[in-house]
């Protein structure tokens, strides 16, 4: 089985964010940065479906040359070889799913694993396109019916479950007011939800291993993929700030201010 | 002229998602700011029931589709008959209510029509051919101003940013069309309903909402919410721990709510879960913890057990009764 999985790079989810006087840009200075989150679970669940059906795992990321930091991330989590679609400037969402769509014509896999969304840009959608680019089936925020500390999730076994004629994937999958299952035709694009898997840490040997593991790198202009950005940001702002609260000593007030200033009971 | 075509979901029970009626006030307002007409579209096994329920919401046209494909949601089968018929339309926006259904459902469409997409906007700015939207990035703590720059935009929208039509204006007319399915690779399979006998989280007016400080214990998150005709939220670590069903999560990647009034009690108040109820009119905060970061966003703040305060709380809101 071939698992190809994404490795966005983005700001530290812990990081405050803050945006720039002239709202051009959030500030950059001292941030971190990580895999997205998301894509770090589709990157255990792609390493736990290559381990019990055999197979190997392909990495993607698209950016300038720092993304290289998080597919050496992803290598030392386990996955065996990466792309690298070098590209400086900024992408849309149409941008990536047609570049990913170039990618996944040249590595043929069985499965795309891609993050839900991404938690900067937060748009949820390019999963759905590149299925639909590619004429795919999609099972997307995937999720599984047990808790995080099951037996299960000890075991580390696949949330996505291999049917038994091998030619489909079911997946359960979040959505408003419970869980449905899909059966998803092979190949198939899975986008992963927060409780699909708990990714592991990296090892010093998978670091280190890391290290000498191939990556292959492209561009838009190999891949023949237009990315001008068709999504035009014209400006960043901050939220509204909430106006200052107050500390109450006791019930007593709490009650009385919700009851005689807020007046919501 | 624009046509602004705006998805109404049917739920799995067979009921109009309520949020679709927020989606439906948004595509009105960009009806007129764009100067063009609000469409709206219905595919369902049997969309009769609904298309009347729609009838006064403002829409010139209901366009109803009914097959018997239609009765498990899914993209694949649903994307082609709508972007279709936009297409015939000739739509220049196409959108729906920012719900799973819609999150899942709206980029395929717009992969098929090549268009761009904005994703859960909670303003539309501008008029005629200058429109833009607001929507939030970095899990709420910026929002961005947006231009979409294809012949067709798509949009899902933020319903809590849009009040509810009300469903008393003119008589839409309803069309039905002959939908052209296509083979899909996905099947449906089962569907788990989470059933509540509280009001649903999106909707509800008021939310008492538990964190990692109930230990597992949401008996007093629950017995307040009842006292209060509140709907229950949790925080990601509850709902991780399994001790919640997920669709109870509130925050980034779980539901956004913005209610009257919304507790929060024994929830630290993380970043992630800020960016699903930083909107509510009134916050109330109990957590042990006085440098807990809920306090910052906080109307009131209590700083202590929430096992004393909520059953006290229930005491003195009952007695106002």
């Amino acid at each position: 089985m071939k698992i190809l999985v994404t490795a966005k790079r983005v700001e530290d989810p812990e990081s405050k964010i803050k945006v720039k006087p002239d709202g051009s840009d959030i500030v950059k200075e001292g941030l971190k940065y990580k895999i997205n989150p998301f894509d770090e679970i589709g990157v255990e669940e792609g390493l736990r479906l290559a381990a019990a059906h055999g197979g190997e795992v392909v990495v993607v990321s698209i950016g300038p040359k720092e993304v290289q930091e998080q597919l050496r991330h992803a290598l030392a989590m386990g996955a065996h070889k990466a792309v690298w679609v070098n590209h400086t400037g900024p992408l849309d969402q149409l941008g990536i799913a047609g570049l990913l769509q170039k990618v996944v014509e040249l590595q043929k896999p069985d499965v795309v694993l891609l993050g839900k969304q991404s938690i900067d840009d937060d748009q949820n959608q390019v999963g759905q396109y590149l299925a639909e680019f590619l004429g795919w089936g999609q099972a997307t925020f995937a999720s599984k019916v047990e808790s995080l500390e099951s037996a299960e999730e000890k075991a580390k076994a696949p949330a996505v479950k291999l049917t038994a004629d091998k030619k489909s994937v079911q997946v359960v999958r979040e959505v408003d007011n419970g869980l449905a299952t899909l059966e998803v035709q092979l190949p198939a694009i899975v986008t992963t939800d927060l409780r699909l898997n708990q990714p592991r840490y990296a090892s010093l040997p998978g670091i280190m291993k890391a290290k000498s593991k191939p990556i292959e790198e492209l561009t838009p202009e190999k891949l023949g993929v237009d990315v001008t950005p068709k999504i035009q940001v014209l400006k960043l702002a901050s939220p509204p700030a909430r106006k200052a609260g107050i500390k109450v000593p006791d019930v007593a007030t709490l009650v009385e201010k919700l009851h005689n200033e807020a007046k919501v009971v | 002229m624009s046509i602004v075509l705006i998805v109404a979901e049917q739920q799995p029970d067979g009921n109009l998602r309520k949020a679709s009626l927020n989606a439906i006030a948004a595509g009105k307002q960009l009806a007129d700011k764009s100067g063009g007409e609000l469409h709206l579209v219905l595919l369902s096994k049997d969309p009769s029931k609904l298309a009347e329920e729609l009838k006064g919401s403002g829409a010139k046209v209901i366009h109803t589709a009914a097959a018997p494909e239609f009765e498990h949601y899914l993209a694949e089968v649903y994307a082609p008959v709508i972007a279709g018929l936009a297409q015939e339309l000739k739509a220049t926006f196409v959108g729906a209510a920012s719900t799973a259904q819609g999150k899942d459902l709206l980029p395929r469409v717009a992969a098929r029509l090549k268009a761009a997409m904005a994703t859960d906007i909670t303003a539309i700015n501008g008029s005629g051919a200058d429109i833009t939207f607001t929507r939030p990035m970095w899990a709420g703590n910026v929002f961005a101003e947006v231009k979409l720059n294809t012949p067709v935009q798509v949009i899902s929208i933020r319903a809590t940013e849009f009040s509810a039509v009300a469903g008393a204006g003119a008589s839409a007319e309803v069309k039905s069309f002959q939908p052209k399915l296509e083979a899909s690779k996905t099947k449906f399979v089962s569907f788990n309903e989470v059933k509540s006998a509280r009001p649903e989280l999106t909707e509800a007016s008021v939310v008492v909402s538990g964190g990692r400080g109930t230990k597992g214990d949401f008996k007093e998150v629950e017995a307040l919410a009842d006292l209060l005709g509140a709907a229950v939220g949790a925080s990601r670590a509850v709902c991780d721990a399994g001790w919640v069903p997920n669709d109870l999560q509130v925050g980034q990647t779980g539901k956004v709510v913005a209610p009257k009034l919304y507790i929060a009690a024994g929830i630290s108040g993380a970043i992630q879960h800020l960016a699903g109820m930083k909107s509510s009119k009134t916050i109330v905060a109990i957590n042990k913890d006085p440098e807990a970061p809920i306090f910052q966003v906080a109307d009131y703040g209590l700083v202590d057990d929430l096992f004393k305060v909520l059953p006290a709380l229930r005491e003195g809101i009952q007695k106002l009764k």
